[in-house]
């Protein structure tokens, strides 16, 4: 059987990478010493390409392949893919979403309690010594404080249920009411900012939902608020969270993604009520498995013209 | 003598409460509660507050605590010893700011009749709380990788190494008691499977008991330690508990550091015998081995899970409560029963 050429963006998990190379003519984006002519020297023969949520194919990219099909995302974030694109040359774009709801949930209650309770701040306390010294401060309890989720989908659901065993009240901000939850439903995010404790961004990031989290909505969540960002780093405007923060116009927050990763903003290191994470939302053995085999497996049933396992377009 | 009648006489001055009209209660040593809220207390007892004398204790309690029917204690501070308790001949009442009560010598309360009063329930939440942030911490690794990300790593080094899931692990709690029973709500909502072993199984829940917790441990990946320390629980998790819970596992401890064998611990981590550790108490606190301070797979916290302002004030109240109960003849809001 003829060899496929895919083409990959970055560098992933190697065991993504042995099972594509075992399938598959991988040809890494990563390695090339200019990209454009790497691309253009093998237009003629790539069909599939394997991106994640940080990499993905603009319109200049799919253009310069003619010959491409599919596009496999190795993340449930698609911002990066031009979508209106891939839609009119026909290309199909597949994602993995579902295996990564629980892994996401998990760590924006992780986060949640390590603002809350200092987790971070005081392992660094015991760790310098100072414990010795006396006791940390007291902090604030987590268990019943109200929770207001941005994006109710399955991320955001699978976060309402974790922190329903906390007694926390949810209410959340979607594009559409819910009919099917007992959720306190606002119909603006500043409604929902000015009537929680806890905000968690757990939707997908798109033109109307950059920035959705500005200095009106930090305001409105307050001195003693918190904020909690697992989507993307563009739903929240960063140099305005920076300065809520410094001056104390917001009480906390929890990261996990920034608007240039790698780059956070070093304003934040000296705060004892920031954690920041470097977007580790799916980072675990299990999960991102998982979501290896949703890539190879879309790819797979694409060249075998099954049916597509997670299509998106 | 005659009173100038061209003017009303003042009013006699409303008797002040003296501190002599409040009930007593002897305090040895101040409760972390008094750091925050000392004066609501002082408002409505007289505090005989033995740690700002510069008499020894034991001459303090004789010449100063002849009549106290009621004491305030902690977790810190000198233990309710049979040897303080036989110098407060007056005392009928111990009240503790902790849930533990190792510090309390139970059998000579009990033969004077002294009843005990505890935090009961005030912050099971905020300690289940802190258990669950713990045990997220080990498998994510979010202190760790905090630390990474602050030390300006992730822009030079690239991405952190992979944490672990928690879904679908198999939790163990040791002492299903009020704190045990709350995390083993929490935890099923991440999709844990709960086991448990207790004293004695609980009829109310429908998870698995296991009659010794070395069998537990072999049937679990993860032991979180919410039982109380008491003879029988000293150094229960030894090596031979750590090795059954493998290499993988990981254990919690928010009850007291000496129900673990800590150097057995500290052993199993630094060989990797077992995965990792959260851990809020130590055998001889503040004092926190310094091997654990290489590992990155150990999260430590200074005996925290119950300073959150929300305990604090709770409990503030279920100690005057409890106090007030005490001096007017009325129920306890918290006693502890003799089992």
């Amino acid at each position: 059987m003829e060899s496929i050429d895919v083409l990959m963006l970055c560098p992933m998990i190697s065991y993504l990478e042995q099972e594509l190379q075992r399938r598959y003519n991988v040809l890494k984006l990563w390695t090339a010493p200019e990209k454009s002519q790497f691309i253009k020297d093998h237009s003629a023969t790539i069909r599939a390409i394997v991106g994640d949520g940080g990499h993905g194919a603009d319109a200049e990219m799919i253009e310069a392949l003619p010959r491409l099909e599919i596009l496999s995302s190795n993340s449930v974030g698609v911002d990066k893919i031009d979508l209106k694109k891939c839609r009119e040359k026909g290309i199909r774009v597949t994602y993995t979403p579902d295996v990564l709801n629980d892994e996401v949930a998990d760590l924006a209650i992780g986060l949640i309690l390590a603002v809350l309770r200092r987790l971070c701040a005081s392992d660094r306390y015991v760790r310098s010594g100072k414990w010795k010294k006396g006791d940390f401060k007291l902090t604030t309890k987590f268990t019943g404080k109200t929770v207001g989720i941005i994006g109710l989908g399955r991320i955001g659901m699978a976060i309402a249920k974790r922190a329903e065993a906390f007694n926390c009240p949810i209410c959340y901000f979607s594009r559409t009411e819910k009919p099917d939850t007992k959720y306190k439903y606002y119909p603006s995010v500043l409604e929902l900012a000015s009537n929680c404790q806890i905000l968690v961004v757990a939707c997908s990031l798109t033109a109307e939902s950059r920035h959705i989290v500005n200095r009106e909505v930090m305001n409105a969540l307050g001195p003693k608020g918190v904020l909690i960002n697992i989507g993307r780093g563009p739903h929240v405007d960063e140099p305005e969270l920076v300065s809520a923060l410094v001056e104390g116009r917001l009480g906390g927050a929890g990261l996990d993604v920034y608007e240039h990763e790698p780059e956070v903003p070093e304003e934040l290191f000296s705060l004892e009520n920031v954690v920041l994470l470097p977007h580790v939302g799916t980072a675990t053995v299990e999960t991102r498995k998982a979501m290896a085999d949703l890539v190879v497996g879309n790819l797979e049933a694409h060249f075998s013209n099954k049916p597509l396992l997670t299509p998106l377009v | 003598m005659a009173s100038d009648q061209a003017t009303t006489p003042p009013p006699p001055p409303l008797p002040e409460i003296q501190s002599h009209d409040l009930s007593q209660v002897i305090v040895l040593h101040p409760p972390p509660v008094f750091n925050y809220f000392m004066d609501l207390f002082s408002k409505k007892f007289h505090l005989l507050k033995a740690w700002e004398s510069p008499l020894p204790l034991h001459e303090f309690l004789t010449n100063h605590a002849h009549s106290a029917q009621a004491m305030l204690c902690s977790g810190t501070g000198p233990s309710i010893s049979a040897d303080i308790i036989r110098l407060l001949p007056s005392l009928r009442l111990v009240a503790t700011t902790s849930a533990g009560l190792n510090h309390i010598d139970l059998t000579e309360c009990r033969n004077r009749g002294i009843s005990i009063a505890n935090a009961g329930e005030a912050f099971s939440e905020d300690v289940a709380d802190l258990a669950v942030g713990l045990l997220i911490d080990v498998f994510r690794k979010v202190s760790a990788s905090d630390r990474y990300v602050r030390h300006g790593l992730w822009a030079t080094k690239g991405d952190y190494p992979l944490g672990s899931k928690l879904g679908g692990k198999r939790i163990g709690i040791v002492g299903l008691g009020s704190i045990g029973f709350q995390v083993a709500k929490r935890l099923e909502a991440f999709g844990c499977n709960i086991s448990y072993n207790s004293r004695k199984r609980k009829d109310f829940v429908s998870y698995p008991f296991y009659t010794n917790v070395c069998e537990l441990a072999a049937n679990s990946d993860v032991l979180i330690i919410c039982c109380g320390l008491t003879e029988q629980t000293r150094h229960m998790i030894n090596r031979e508990v750590l090795l059954a819970l493998g290499k993988e596992g990981v254990i919690v401890n928010i009850g007291r550091g000496a129900i673990i064998h800590e150097k057995e611990l500290v052993q199993c981590l630094v060989q990797g015998e077992i995965g990792g550790a959260g851990l809020d108490v130590f055998e001889n606190e503040p004092d926190v081995p310094k091997e654990l301070f290489e590992l990155d797979n150990v999260v430590l916290a200074p005996h925290m899970a119950v300073f959150t302002t929300e305990s604090f004030k709770d409990l503030c109240d279920l100690m005057i409560g409890n106090l007030e109960a005490f001096f007017s003849k009325k129920p306890l809001l918290s006693p502890v029963m003799n089992e």
